[in-house]
């Protein structure tokens, strides 16, 4: 007598973690309804539904989607267009971007000569030399949304600054960060980078009290957990924003929340940023440019435009798991912003998924094959 | 074609079109080398093994170690031949040609015992035990009139898939 294995062994960590998948893939992937009647040798051998699945995948999928930079048509195509792009070219760089440059310069030396001393003269604690370098940091953000004329509405009440609450924001580039940092002076999570800005993250964003964190330790996630469940008790802190992506996607899409920001006991401010494509995308292809490059493209544009919308700050409901929580406030910001969710983990753009993702599928798989063998 | 230029001409696309007996149209040659092209990430003119698994839906997929000896390093012209037996017009021949494939992963023209249930344990995984999957399948093959030592040929797949639709259709997106 042939000992039957359970195939509904005890459901994984990670399945609880995830929403479920099946739920999003659009109902072209579902192609075979379930398939009944006695297991022939046909039903054994058609392994055309797997393999429409995996070609399906190659030609298109719903995450690769997420950080495609999505290119608007050309407009300057006629005889009486070009010319006149060419002398928007001509005004961009050499006019608008020289000024640009200039206005950025001043504005660094305005922030250095006062920064600089007020760092080293006052002590750490000090809460004039705090307030001092918030109003700096808000400052040169400023000045640097202004160097690629940042046309930026804010829509809904400024945050107040009040314990226990943390905002979270949808995720395009780095200069997320600069638009909301330079309404209020904000403490941020980041990858830690090489180069210039590891440079800017060790001084400055470190008197405004940053977190840094490191996608490729494994450790990770326990120590980042803890420095951010220490800030948020502090009173004198800054308030914290998450980008909970962590990853910048293409401003069409957003891809799962991490459930950090959404376990630390606090109000969750959510706020959704959308930018307008009008004159540059603003989509940061960490693939295809540093930086640098794509800070020189937004300052050789006409302008950036965006809106923010401070959201209704929320609560976790009683019963309601921690992610759960996430995907109710990715919800409202991707809502606001016009995005699509999409179920995959940000991360999966750096490492290959779990093997458990394909064990629900095997795990469907025995259970049709078993059970149509015992059918009649 | 030589390297991947982000242009393809119209000698291309006709030279690719032939290539894959017209089973896609020139619309939808043109929006699968946008996808090559995203897929190659180094415009090397081929896609390693690598740039499919950064798929996650791919890397996911049970069968995806064998497909992935079947389509690494491809180039475009060939990454085109592939999907076309998925294509909407390929005849259920092409397409219980691609499954031969699939299970014929030694390319002996013949599909032994063994090789159905080497294709099981991708798609069951650890949810079935050896003699289970050995178990079902001889049974099955039986009853279908084969035994456990029989090699199935492409035509013996073509008998017992051709009986009822083969529902392998995937939609190339075009915009």
């Amino acid at each position: 007598m042939m000992r039957k294995t359970n195939p509904k062994s005890q459901s994984t960590e990670l399945e609880l973690d995830q929403p479920n998948i099946e739920d999003y893939l659009p109902s072209g992937h579902t192609i075979h309804q379930e398939p009944h009647g006695k297991l022939r040798l046909c039903d054994l051998l058609d392994i055309s539904p797997t393999l429409s699945e995996a070609a399906g995948a190659i030609v298109d999928d719903s995450f690769l989607r997420c950080f495609k930079s999505i290119r608007s048509e050309p407009w300057n195509w006629n005889v009486y267009l070009f010319p006149l792009w060419c002398f928007g070219v001509v005004i961009r760089y050499l006019i608008l971007f020289p000024a640009r440059v200039l206005l950025l310069s001043f504005g660094w030396m305005i922030f250095l000569s006062a920064f600089i001393p007020v760092h080293l003269l006052l002590k750490r604690d000090n809460s004039v030399r705090k307030n001092i370098e918030r109003c700096l940091v808000e400052m040169i953000c400023g000045f640097f949304v202004a160097s690629w004329t940042g046309v930026v509405k804010y829509h809904g009440p400024r945050p107040s600054m009040r314990p226990k609450q943390v905002f979270v924001a949808n995720h395009t580039s780095m200069i997320d960060f600069i638009i909301l940092e330079q309404m209020t002076a904000f403490a941020v999570i980041m990858q830690k980078h090489p180069g210039w800005v590891g440079l800017l993250q060790n001084t400055i964003l470190e008197s405004v009290g940053c977190i840094w964190f490191n996608r490729t330790e494994a450790k990770d996630r326990e120590i980042v957990a803890r420095k951010l469940r220490e800030h948020v008790q502090g009173a004198d802190n800054n308030p914290l924003l998450i980008f909970p992506e962590g990853t910048c996607v293409n401003n069409h899409y957003s891809v799962m929340f991490k459930k950090g920001a959404f376990e630390l006991g606090c109000t969750v401010c959510p706020v959704a940023i959308k930018y307008n494509k009008i004159f540059v995308d603003a989509f940061w292809n960490s693939r295809k440019q540093s930086f640098t490059k794509h800070l020189l493209q937004l300052m050789t544009s006409w302008a950036v435009v965006c809106d923010v919308w401070y959201l209704e700050p929320q609560n976790q409901k009683p019963g309601e798991t921690s992610i759960e929580f996430a995907e109710r406030v990715r919800e409202i910001i991707s809502q606001r912003a016009g995005l699509k969710m999409v179920p995959w983990d940000g991360y999966l753009k750096y490492s290959r998924p779990s093997p458990k993702l394909r064990e629900g599928k095997q795990r469907n798989f025995v259970e049709s094959v078993l059970r149509r063998l015992e059918e009649k | 074609m030589g390297t991947a230029s982000s242009m393809l001409t119209q000698y291309d696309i006709e030279e690719v079109q032939e290539h894959c007996d017209n089973l896609f149209s020139q619309q939808e040659i043109v929006s699968l080398y946008q996808r090559f092209c995203q897929l190659d990430r180094n415009a090397k003119g081929f896609i390693s093994s690598d740039e499919f698994l950064s798929v996650p839906e791919f890397a996911m997929n049970p069968l995806s170690q064998r497909l992935l000896k079947m389509v690494d390093g491809i180039n475009f012209k060939d990454f085109v031949a592939f999907l076309s037996a998925f294509s909407a017009k390929a005849t259920a021949q092409h397409k219980i040609e691609l499954i031969f494939k699939v299970y014929d992963s030694d390319r002996n023209g013949k599909v032994s015992f063994n090789d159905i249930v080497e294709v099981l344990k991708d798609l069951s995984g650890s949810f079935m035990s050896d003699e289970q999957r050995e178990r079902v399948l001889s049974q099955v093959l039986k009853e279908a009139g084969y035994t456990k030592d029989s090699s199935l040929t492409l035509d013996d797949f073509i008998k017992v898939l051709g009986q009822s639709e083969l529902k392998m259709d995937v939609e190339i997106p075009v915009d």
